[in-house]
């Protein structure tokens, strides 16, 4: 099947004594078409899991299954086509010397495409950035619109799944409308598959229909996004950050 | 009676293209409450936070009417007088405790320090002092962490121990910039309540600065909303919802709802009046 | 970094064509940064100063036989140890009666021709070795790094005369023994940037796009090393024409009657005390060209920086 399956999947970093299991015995399946989400406090595993299956993270063991192809240690060229990443931190993402035309032109390129210059202009549009941001360095841009960029980078190749790690956490709150919008319109226009990985439950609630609450590398629960809106979970952890997430109360002074 | 008055603050950055005002002409006062400054990124909320204990850093410019800290204004103060003024009557909480606590010390040693830089009392004296400060802020085994460096300690401890430090003093005011944006919702809940807390025990004026309305509006008694450098509106905390100016509005309403499910997040739309409009004053004068 | 003409009617549309935040097109973004990076430059006075010395140094050594009074060879036994302001010998003449003015005017050839030569090999070789050793890691990081050690436990000049005398004197040499020393620290420079590029977010989106380490390397990595390279370069550069110098006074870089700065004061310095402009001529000549890429190079340092967006 198309979308990503993991089973029994194990992420680690370094080895012997400083071994660190950041991931523990993970499953969950996302369906095409649909979109996931994965939250958690940091250090809970919830993006290492995003970077094993895209194989930046090479130290993992279980089953990972995406677009249909079962993945070992390489990832296949039809792999980084269907499968992109939009990564937590605008600022970070790009590279400080590329203008967005070298980026957007390089990633084409790597994928094979020749009408580069006419897909340049499409994408740019695609993500509601004008032509007149063809030529600009990311420090000419605003967070927005370096995420917007970013997006951009990650439709290139015409994916099918979308790994979206913390997409919008680097942004303001008025931006994070702009982009999670951008996200939905996509979504809908392309039929791709979101992976979505968030601290912020009112974002995931809004982008994804299943949800998956991680803590210390393990996925406590998986809900849907009805019972959480419904506040009916089944883990006190899950619980506990449902009603942190409303903001701060007085009676719960410590 | 306010501990500070704020009139017609000013911060100007020279630039290539001519002079950048980061924060132009506020006026609001502080009285013994809990104010939330919120704005986005590039309001000037942090530069208004900075600019009360002037550390604006050169070329950075600032000029105000006054700033006065129970009459004294802090504007006409020497750099001398200033050094009193920070730590001992306004502290300062940034977002990140990793830069600002020293790591090559011990939590114990830079407790006492700051508490040895403002009151002539004994090692012993001291040292039960940021025991008891350590206490405070809910710190379960002090011992330990008195003794510990600052790379051992967790985001949310590391937190506690700057108020620890920045409230050892006996300030009248404090500032806490973005205090909780780098931690967990659970310890930031925490950490909010340990503030909280002792804000009220000491009688203390509080000035949060934050990005997030609504965590704000839950914690503070009064709002500023900045923008662009100026005060567009205050509001009371609790009627927030009532808020008149469409920026404020376009905050609340591009936030995603957990309650209250949409397609689409409401956008905001940007208007240029706003940009040029008056600053709302927010100065309570008429206050007992 | 050659200034951008600017035809005095229109100027103000130059400057705003050259100052947008929205260019358009990759030659206009181009011109539009390297301008950008002109002006901070242009705004710090000392860096101008270097640069203006340096201007001045180029173009001496451009025009040499134009400028020069006198063939730099040409022995005049009559007129030997010639005192400054002579007529015809404005900066006096040699032990052999060479007039000291043309002999400095073709040395700047050759100290440009050190400066160069070494600038080229001994920071590109380290680029190479230090990105390598970053990004690969492990058994060619730990091999790479190790000779680079090897080579820094060697004081520099002691080193250059090793090799130097193993390749026999001369210029050629000189230089590639220079070089040979020079590299270390660039390659220590690279490794340590790459180091903290290589785990970057833009570095693994484009790893997402499936390119290979060859192309990170090349097109992502060296961008970002170069910069910082070309600022140690340009500070070390005095330490390079000293070292230059320093195997010339040792007999060890050019030979004579080549006029090289080192060589000219290794002359003079057997009558320092009763003819004292032979050597300290050429050894301000030295010092004033040492100050003037110190200049360059804090300036540089400013335009530079990539975290302020700063663009080569």
């Amino acid at each position: 099947m198309s979308g990503i399956a993991i089973d029994n999947l194990n992420v680690w970093f370094s080895e012997g004594r400083d071994r660190v299991d950041a991931v523990k015995n993970a499953a969950l399946t996302v369906r095409q078409g649909s979109s996931f989400g994965l939250v958690g406090e940091s250090g809970s595993g919830k993006s290492t899991i995003l970077r094993a299956l895209t194989g930046l993270v090479p130290t993992w063991d279980g089953h990972m299954e995406a677009v249909g192809e079962t993945l070992g240690k390489k990832r296949s060229a039809r792999f980084y086509k269907k499968v992109q990443m939009v990564f937590q931190d605008p600022y970070a993402s790009l590279h400080p010397r590329h203008s967005v035309d070298q980026v957007l032109g390089e990633t084409l390129g790597l994928h094979g495409y020749r009408d580069i210059e006419t897909r340049i202009s499409e994408l740019l549009d695609n993500v509601g950035l004008g032509p007149s941001f063809r030529f600009r360095y990311p420090h000419q841009l605003s967070g927005g619109q370096r995420q917007r960029v970013a997006i951009a980078r990650a439709l290139a190749p015409e994916p099918e799944i979308l790994l979206l790690d913390e997409p919008t956490s680097a942004l303001d709150v008025s931006v994070q409308a702009e982009i999670l919008n951008l996200l939905t319109d996509l979504r809908t226009e392309r039929n791709l598959t979101y992976l979505m990985v968030s601290h912020n439950l009112a974002v995931v609630g809004h982008m994804c229909e299943r949800i998956a609450v991680m803590q210390n590398g393990e996925i406590v629960e998986v809900m849907t996004v009805q019972d959480m809106r419904a506040m009916k979970p089944k883990h006190t952890y899950t619980r506990h950050l449902l009603e942190s997430s409303l903001g701060y109360k007085r009676a719960v002074s410590v | 009676m306010n501990i500070l008055d704020v009139e017609n603050l000013w911060v100007k950055f020279p630039t290539r293209s001519g002079m950048f005002d980061a924060v132009r002409g506020i006026s609001f006062s502080l009285g013994k409450e809990r104010l939330g400054i919120v704005g986005e990124s590039g309001s000037g909320k942090s530069m208004t936070g900075r600019a009360i204990l002037r550390l604006i850093r050169k070329p950075g410019i600032v000029t105000a009417d006054h700033i006065r800290l129970e009459g004294n204004d802090i504007m006409a103060m020497s750099e001398r007088q200033m050094r009193d003024v920070r730590g001992q009557r306004i502290s300062m909480v940034m977002q990140d405790p990793k830069f600002s606590l020293n790591p090559v010390m011990t939590v114990g040693d830079q407790i006492m320090e700051a508490y040895a830089l403002h009151a002539n009392a004994s090692k012993a004296e001291t040292k039960r002092k940021a025991m008891e400060m350590l206490e405070a802020v809910s710190i379960r085994d002090p011992e330990r962490v008195f003794r510990a460096y600052p790379h051992e300690m967790s985001g949310g401890m590391g937190q506690r121990i700057m108020i620890a430090m920045m409230l050892i003093p006996g300030p009248e005011i404090l500032i806490a910039d973005e205090p909780t944006s780098a931690l967990d919702v659970s310890v930031q809940t925490q950490v909010l309540g340990i503030i909280d807390r002792l804000v009220q025990e000491r009688g203390m004026g509080l000035i949060f600065i934050s990005h997030d309305l609504s965590l704000v509006t839950s914690f503070c008694d009064r709002v500023l909303i900045m923008y662009a450098g100026r005060i567009v509106e205050i509001c009371q905390a609790d009627k927030l919802h009532e808020a008149q100016h469409p920026y404020t509005r376009g905050l609340l309403n591009s936030l995603p709802r957990l309650d209250e499910p949409s397609k689409r997040l409401e956008v905001l739309k940007r208007d240029p009046a706003w940009r040029e409009a008056d600053s709302v004053s927010g100065s309570v004068s008429a206050r007992a | 970094m050659t200034a951008v003409g600017i035809p005095e009617p229109d100027k103000q549309g130059w400057r705003e064509w050259l100052l947008t935040e929205a260019p358009t097109s990759r030659r206009h973004a181009r011109a539009a940064s390297l301008y950008q990076g002109w002006l901070t430059l242009k705004s710090n006075k000392l860096t101008m100063i270097g640069v203006g010395i340096l201007v001045f140094l180029f173009l001496v050594a451009l025009f040499a036989p134009f400028l020069a009074p006198h063939d730099p060879f040409a022995q005049e036994l009559g007129y030997r140890l010639q005192p400054l302001w002579t007529d015809g010998h404005l900066l006096g003449t040699d032990s052999l009666g060479r007039d000291i003015l043309s002999r400095l005017i073709y040395g700047s050839r050759i100290t440009l021709y050190i400066v160069l030569m070494v600038a080229l090999i001994a920071p590109i070789a380290g680029l190479f070795v230090g990105t390598v050793a970053g990004y690969v890691g492990g058994w060619a990081d730990t091999i790479l790094m190790r000779i680079t050690d090897i080579f820094l436990a060697f004081p520099r000049l002691v080193l250059a005369l090793a090799f130097v005398a193993a390749l026999g004197a001369g210029i050629e040499n000189a230089v590639l023994a220079i070089a040979l020393t020079a590299w270390p620290p660039y390659a220590r420079i690279a490794r340590a940037e790459t180091l903290s590029i290589r785990k970057s977010d833009y570095i693994s989106a484009v790893k997402l796009q499936g390119a290979g380490p060859l192309r990170i390397i090349t097109k992502h990595i060296w961008p970002l090393c170069i910069s910082s390279l070309i600022v140690r370069v340009t500070l070390d550069m005095a330490g390079i024409i000293l070292a230059a110098a320093g195997l010339g006074f040792l007999g060890l870089g050019a030979q004579p009657p080549s006029p090289e700065w080192g060589a000219m004061i290794s002359e003079g310095r057997k009558f320092l005390l009763d003819y004292w402009w032979i050597a300290t001529v050429p050894g301000l000549a030295i010092f004033t060209v040492s100050l003037a890429f110190n200049l360059l190079g804090d300036g540089l340092r400013d335009v530079l920086d990539p975290k302020d967006g700063g663009e080569l």
